[in-house]
């Protein structure tokens, strides 16, 4: 019995109009090669579109490329042949300053461990993002982090230091950090795989929420079927090369 | 102004939870500056004393006729006469200045020279019984000579005001009052090796902390003195100048050449050998002080690098949320600023206090108290190399931090 079974309908009334969505991120023949220790082609011509609003999961084998490949949509790595567009603009090439910024503004990142950062509250782990943003007052920073929280369940938590959170709540607290400057698109890599099946649902329920309700683009890298299967569209890997687009039948 | 501020909140939260290391690092450059700014007092304080002793004996400016040497052969014009080759000798006939008011005159219309005199030195053996001395007599003005020389800042016994018009009278160094065993208001023999020999009382002794002047040099006045070399009132040997900047002397030396054939020497050329042994002690207390400053910098580089090493992970989250190599730069200079501002300040204080105590050490005459100097010129240097050193040993590890790529972090 799949847990996300129930969710199922209203997503696939969303991907009967998926033709009409705008695009919000698209990779055109993203290749790229490990030199250490022998030369080899991790990511292969992976050319894909991402739409507005969708709820998007990557599958494949452990070694297939799925991290590696996220790393390049995040813009963190550059070193990649191929051309990657956020919105319409090529962030190919561009320098890491730009990036950097643009990474702030338009992108949110969950991992795996949650990398909070632990000299700070969970409250002003959410804001940092938004503070170096500087669109809003501190004040006012300070009360979207609360919102946040409390969209998360964890507004009683704000004021605590993060090594004081259970693993679970850690992860909510990254995932209203990656929500803060409401970024375009959410990146995750295996966001639930250090989770039990209650947070599980909590988190599968939160992305689903900000796809749907607030027009954001989820791309989550999971192991989890159950996971992939619940989501909009699941993209698979296989030895750096998409396999299936759109694939339906998890065993 | 908000983006810089979240570096800097970030910067300051790292201090703050690591008090521990923020304080080894400060207490390092509290260390550093402390030593650099006691170093270069002492050596200033030295520097001071030195010159002031340098100022016991010699002018800012000195102008007297050199010795003329005669050419060691006479050419000739004609071709059927013979070069002459002769010993080269000291053709100075007479130490005298020609004219010396004169020049006098025109030295004290010269908006730079504070003081002028004239004075005659005559070379005199010392005798008391059967002991005798040799030594050089100071024909001068009293007052002048003092307000010159501040000699009597350095009298040990009687006073220089009872030589002031007293022809019969001398004031000797306590060297020479030892050797001669005489005390004050005793006679001695006086003899030039003009002839001339005259019992003199001893109205005064100082000390000027230099044996070999002390057990030499005597004044008395410059009309006795003139008598000893059987010269009258217009025989002088050396005109003194003191200058509003002792170290524009040179500059001042060279204008003074213009007015006069005679040679006009700044005292930096006259005392040359203890300004180099000043110059080789500066050095050193520099290079001891500096490189002390270096290993307190060396300490702030250490800590930053460990908490880089540390932070490797928080780095990589803060670039991947967005923040740039630049704001990582800041926000681990902004630390190491921190560190060193406080350090620096810590090191000013120590420093200051050690200064304090040692200037009240009692050194005993004629040192007096321990020689060294306060100055905010030394404090303000100590304060920006202390800063200097640490912005550099913060950058390294700040610019190490930038260039943190969070993609292998997270693949680890
Ligand atoms: N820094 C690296 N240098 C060399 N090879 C690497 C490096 N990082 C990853 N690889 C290799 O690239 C391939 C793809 O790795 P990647 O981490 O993208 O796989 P993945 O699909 O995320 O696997 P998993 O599901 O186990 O996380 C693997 O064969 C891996 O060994
Ligand atoms: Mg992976």
């Amino acid at each position: 019995m799949n847990q996300f079974e129930n969710l199922k309908t209203t997503e696939q009334e969303k991907t009967a109009g998926s033709i009409n969505r705008d695009v919000v991120l698209r990779t055109k023949g993203i290749g790229k090669y490990f030199h250490e220790p022998v030369k080899f082609k991790v990511l292969d011509n992976i050319s894909f579109e991402a739409y507005k609003g969708e709820f998007l999961t990557l599958v494949g084998k452990s070694g297939s490329g799925k991290s590696t490949l996220l790393y390049c949509l995040s813009t963190m790595d550059t070193t990649y042949e191929g051309e990657l567009f956020i919105e319409n603009e090529k962030i190919t090439g561009k320098k890491t300053d730009e990036l950097a910024a643009l990474r702030n503004k338009s992108i949110g990142f969950i991992f795996q461990f949650h990398y909070l950062l632990p000299e700070f509250s969970c409250l002003k782990n959410v804001m940092l993002p938004a503070l170096k943003l500087g669109k809003h007052s501190y004040q006012e920073v300070e009360e979207q982090a609360y919102h946040k929280l409390e969209m998360l369940g964890l507004k009683d938590q704000a004021l605590k230091p993060t090594s004081k959170l259970s693993g679970g709540q850690q992860q909510r607290v990254s995932i209203a950090r990656s929500l803060i400057n409401n970024p375009q698109i959410i990146m995750c890599d295996e966001p639930t795989g250090n989770l039990d099946s209650k947070n599980t649902q909590i988190v599968f329920d939160i992305f689903k929420q900000v796809a749907h309700d607030h027009g954001q683009t989820i791309i989550a890298v999971t192991h989890d079927n159950d996971f992939a299967k619940a989501s909009d569209r699941t993209i698979e890997l296989a030895d750096g090369k998409i396999t299936n687009y759109d694939k339906k039948n998890f065993d | 102004m908000r983006k810089k501020s979240v570096n800097i909140d970030i910067a300051f939260t790292h201090i703050f939870t690591r008090k521990k290391q923020t304080l080894v690092a400060c207490l390092g450059v509290t260390l550093g500056v402390a030593v650099y700014l006691f170093m270069n007092s002492l050596s200033g304080g030295f520097s001071v004393y030195s010159r002031g002793e340098i100022f016991k004996n010699s002018a800012h400016i000195k102008i007297y006729k050199e010795d003329k040497i005669s050419k060691p052969f006479i050419e000739s014009s004609n071709e059927n006469e013979l070069v002459a080759i002769v010993n080269p000798q000291i053709t100075t006939l007479s130490k005298t200045l020609v004219n010396p008011q004169g020049l006098l005159d025109k030295l004290k219309k010269q908006g730079f020279l504070t003081h002028a005199i004239a004075q005659v030195n005559v070379d005199v053996f010392y005798n008391n019984g059967k002991s005798q001395l040799k030594g050089t007599a100071n024909g001068v003005n009293v007052l002048e000579a003092d307000a010159m020389f501040n000699i009597s800042s350095y009298m040990v016994g009687g006073s220089l005001k009872d030589l002031q018009g007293n022809l019969g009278g001398i004031v000797i160094g306590k060297g020479i009052a030892e050797k001669l065993n005489v005390r004050l208001n005793d006679n001695i023999t006086v003899s030039s090796s003009y002839g001339i020999t005259k019992t003199l009382k001893v109205k005064g002794i100082f000390s000027t902390g230099s044996a070999l002047s002390d057990q030499s040099k005597s004044y008395i006045n410059i009309s006795t003195a003139q008598q000893f070399v059987k010269e009258g009132p217009s025989y002088v040997t050396t005109i003194y100048a003191n200058t509003l900047n002792p170290d524009a002397a040179p500059d001042y030396a060279k204008a003074l050449q213009q007015l006069t054939e005679y040679k006009v020497e700044p005292w930096q050329v006259t005392n040359a050998d203890v300004l180099s042994g000043d110059l080789v002690r500066n050095t050193m207390m520099g290079a001891i002080s500096l490189s002390i400053l270096v290993v307190a910098a060396f300490g702030i580089y250490n800590i930053l690098n460990m908490t880089v090493m540390q932070k490797i992970n928080d780095i990589a989250i803060l670039k991947a949320t967005g923040f740039s190599g630049g704001d990582v730069i800041k926000i681990f200079v902004t630390e190491a600023l921190v560190m060193g501002f406080l350090g620096c300040l810590m090191g000013l204080e120590v420093g200051g206090i050690l200064i304090a105590i040692m200037q009240n050490v009692w050194m005993g005459p004629p040192v007096g108290y321990f020689p060294i100097y306060f100055s905010p010129q030394f404090f303000m240097s100590s304060f920006l190399l202390g800063i200097l050193a640490t912005l550099g040993a913060g950058y390294i590890p700040a610019r190490k931090a930038s260039k943190v790529d969070p993609v292998e972090i997270f693949r680890k």
